[in-house]
């Protein structure tokens, strides 16, 4: 990463370009295929808009890299199912979650279940606001996915651009003062201008969780120069992934999506 | 706040703004200079309107967005771009050259000139295309022809991106477009296929070769529709001089279903460089429009369509134009049929192949080459008969197949031009076996291989024994 401390005055753009990760669900494989692309991208900062856990077979080594990359400058989101792994409480998940989140719960000490307590709702930084799910109600957990939901969720915030996750879903949403949200599904690797008077919202793909019917990992960039927006897919080692989770003894459903990606 | 008004003197981000150049329906257009750029800079900020008509603001965002994208001779190179929130103008390059408007007062002009003219704009639209843009107000006005012959396309405030997200769709609820230009998929607001600049494009050509409108100036949404079911004159009834061939292509342009014209711009271009490959249908004979009685039926049937069709649309995948580089030289007939069979597993992968043959006889640079051989047969009608006698066993339907007997001292160079001015998908060339005097000389299908801007597939086969394999 550049160094970014020095320089610091008004005016002068701090991070450059920002890495996306959201709804990591504890999966070691899809992170450390994302994070290996990520550093090949130039990044100087990245940001997790939460479910570091969950699902997946890895919560201690995720959690781990995740609070190293915090005290780095990383900006760290608390999702439901963190929220819900730090204290065991599963009220509003289905069979497999509360499976998992018992599991995960087992599987973390306590100073790292502290430290998913410890994550903030959501941040907000220059024109930018970062939150898990819609902005509206964030601990609500509601679930942003169609233009309505977007749309309350940008009428929530002053901020010109918000990015979210929660639905594992990528998509992209824009929306002016007088005119309803509308919806744009991203292509991967096709860098989107975020210009003119409006407000966008980016809802980031899942990495360790993907639910679009592509089984790769989903991450995005922000170049705050440019001003532009890119989702993008990384494939991954989804074997090696499924068979720690079997070997985990969590739900079998829970590995036999990834390699489908639903 | 948004600061939009600019006058002349002004210096913004380093541009020093002198006069105003044009003033369109969505921008200001003023000239400019900047201390790091030698040429004259154009410097386009929107307008300011009343009330809310959104149309300009949106226009100016997507063009924005757009613009700085795309590359290439075929379009306006951009500097930079103001950030819309604080102060949004594009500035870029001045073109040097005309626009082709003031063709229009001097159309029709001769049919040579309109086939010059359209092989221009239709490569212009292969490399938008390619860029994954539609135009979609291709009109006389927003064509510049450069001073060194290539058109270039301007005004991009009603394109569509395929990978960026649609503002102008998400905004209106209205056609966008210039009327007399507009096509029917965008009179049904569907934005997002290619084929509607290949409408555009006709009505711009019918208009400089018989020098009227095919669908004269609309007033109303109304009017609009009424190139959806009502086909135009025929050119040739205005203009007799035009072509069979030159209608065919204007017409098929022109055609209300998408799927009836020419798929790609690279097809378009290819037919108008090549009149002898062009297919005549009844189009390039038409000499009447057709009975009020089919109009009618097909007003009908367009009234009964539903708002906006789904337009499956793969330009990239379709209609590839494949140029096949046989061999005919004696002692190589082993390798002459291993392209055929290269070229037929081609043909059964793909739909909708066109497929160019062509064969380069080579010139001498020191010897004057006679156009009969000893037997008094003319070379070069015997070298077509051979190449036309190569692809018969492959029977393709006649009208997706043409042959070309090039001259050149230099084959390499000659196939590559060929390739490339016909827009090839893809290039089939054999390779001879390898010898010391090939790896001295050098060989043409290393060169083709080193230098083409497309796909190459190189076909080797081994000499039977008992050939000569040098």
């Amino acid at each position: 990463m550049r160094e970014t401390g020095q320089d610091v005055g008004i005016g002068v753009e701090l991070f450059m370009r920002i890495c996306f990760f959201s709804d990591i669900h504890a999966n070691r494989e899809a992170f450390d295929a994302c994070f290996a692309h990520a550093v090949r991208q130039n990044i100087d900062r990245f940001v997790f808009l939460g479910d570091l856990v969950g699902y997946g077979a890895d919560p201690v080594y995720i959690v781990d890299r995740v609070a190293e990359l915090q005290k780095d400058g990383a900006s760290v989101i608390l999702g439901n199912h963190d929220a819900a792994a730090a204290t065991g409480n599963v009220e509003g998940m289905n069979e497999y979650a509360s499976a998992a989140i018992a599991w995960t719960h087992a599987a973390l000490d306590q100073p790292r279940r502290d430290f998913l307590s410890g994550l903030e709702m959501k941040i907000e930084e220059e024109d930018r606001l970062y939150v898990h799910a819609e902005a509206g109600a964030p601990t609500q957990w509601r679930y942003v996915g169609d233009a309505e939901s977007a749309e309350r969720s940008l009428r929530a915030t002053r901020q010109r651009l918000t990015f979210c996750g929660h639905i594992h879903i990528p998509q992209l949403f824009h929306m002016t003062a007088t005119k309803p949200a509308k919806f744009f599904a991203p292509h991967a690797g096709a860098p989107i201008p975020l210009v003119g008077q409006r407000q966008w919202l980016a809802v980031l793909g899942s990495v360790g969780q993907p639910r679009d019917k592509n089984p790769s990992a989903a991450y995005g960039v922000l170049d705050t120069v440019k001003n532009e927006f890119t989702f993008l897919r990384v494939p991954y080692d989804v074997e090696e992934a499924a068979r720690k989770i079997h070997e985990a003894g969590l739900p079998q459903i829970l590995a036999a999506r990834l390699f489908i990606g639903r | 706040m948004t600061k939009m008004d600019v006058k002349p003197g002004e210096i913004i981000d380093g541009y020093l703004v002198e006069e105003q150049v044009h003033v369109g329906g969505m921008a200001i257009i003023f000239s400019a200079r900047h201390p790091d750029i030698e040429d004259k800079v154009l410097f386009k900020v929107p307008k300011i309107l009343d009330g809310d008509d959104a149309t300009a603001i949106v226009g100016f965002e997507m063009e924005m967005m757009i613009l700085p994208r795309l590359s290439g001779i075929h379009v306006p190179k951009v500097y930079s771009v103001g950030d819309y929130a604080r102060r949004p103008y594009i500035a870029m390059e001045f073109i040097d050259g005309e626009t082709l408007y003031p063709k229009l007062a001097e159309s029709p002009l001769p049919p040579d000139e309109v086939v010059s003219i359209a092989t221009k704009v239709a490569t212009a639209l292969v490399d938008l295309h390619r860029q994954k843009v539609i135009h979609h107000d291709i009109k006389p006005s927003n064509i510049v022809m450069r001073k060194t012959g290539e058109a270039a396309l301007i005004d991009f405030g009603l394109s569509r991106h395929l990978e960026m997200p649609d503002l102008l769709e998400a905004e209106f609820a209205l056609p966008m477009g210039t009327a007399p230009y507009i096509s029917p998929e965008q009179v049904r607001q569907n934005r997002s296929d290619p084929r509607s600049d290949i409408f555009s494009l006709g009505v711009v050509l019918y208009h400089l070769a018989t020098g009227e409108r095919p669908f004269g100036l609309p007033q109303s949404r109304q009017a609009l529709k009424t190139r959806m079911w009502r086909d135009p004159v025929p050119p040739r009834k205005i203009r007799p001089d035009i072509a069979p061939w030159l209608q065919e292509i204007i017409l098929r342009c022109l055609e209300p279903n998408p799927a009836k014209r020419y798929q790609t711009a690279a097809r378009l271009a290819f037919s108008l460089q090549h009149p002898e490959s062009v297919k005549l249908t009844e189009r390039a004979h038409r000499l009447k429009r057709d009975n009020l009685l089919v109009a009618l039926r097909r007003w009908l049937k367009a009234r009964a369509l539903p708002p906006v069709e789904p337009q499956p649309y793969a330009s990239t995948t379709s209609d590839a134009i494949i140029v096949v580089c046989v061999d005919l030289s004696e002692g190589f007939e082993y390798l002459a049929e291993a392209l055929r069979i290269e070229t037929q597993r081609v043909l059964s992968a793909q739909a909708d192949v066109r497929l160019a043959c062509i064969n380069v006889m080579k010139l001498s640079a020191v010897f004057m080459q006679d156009a009969f051989d000893s037997a008094g047969r003319n070379i070069h009608v015997q070298r077509l008969v051979e190449l036309k006698d190569w692809a018969r066993p492959l029977s393709i339907d006649p009208d997706k197949v043409s042959f070309h007997v090039l001259e050149a001292m230099d084959i390499s160079e000659s196939l590559l031009d060929f390739a490339r001015n016909s827009h090839a998908d893809q290039i089939l060339i054999c390779a001879r076996g390898r010898s010391n005097l090939r790896r001295y000389l050098g060989s043409v299908s290393s060169e083709v291989v080193a230098r083409a801007h497309c796909t190459v597939t190189v076909v080797r086969a081994v000499a039977p024994s008992g050939t000569a394999a040098a």
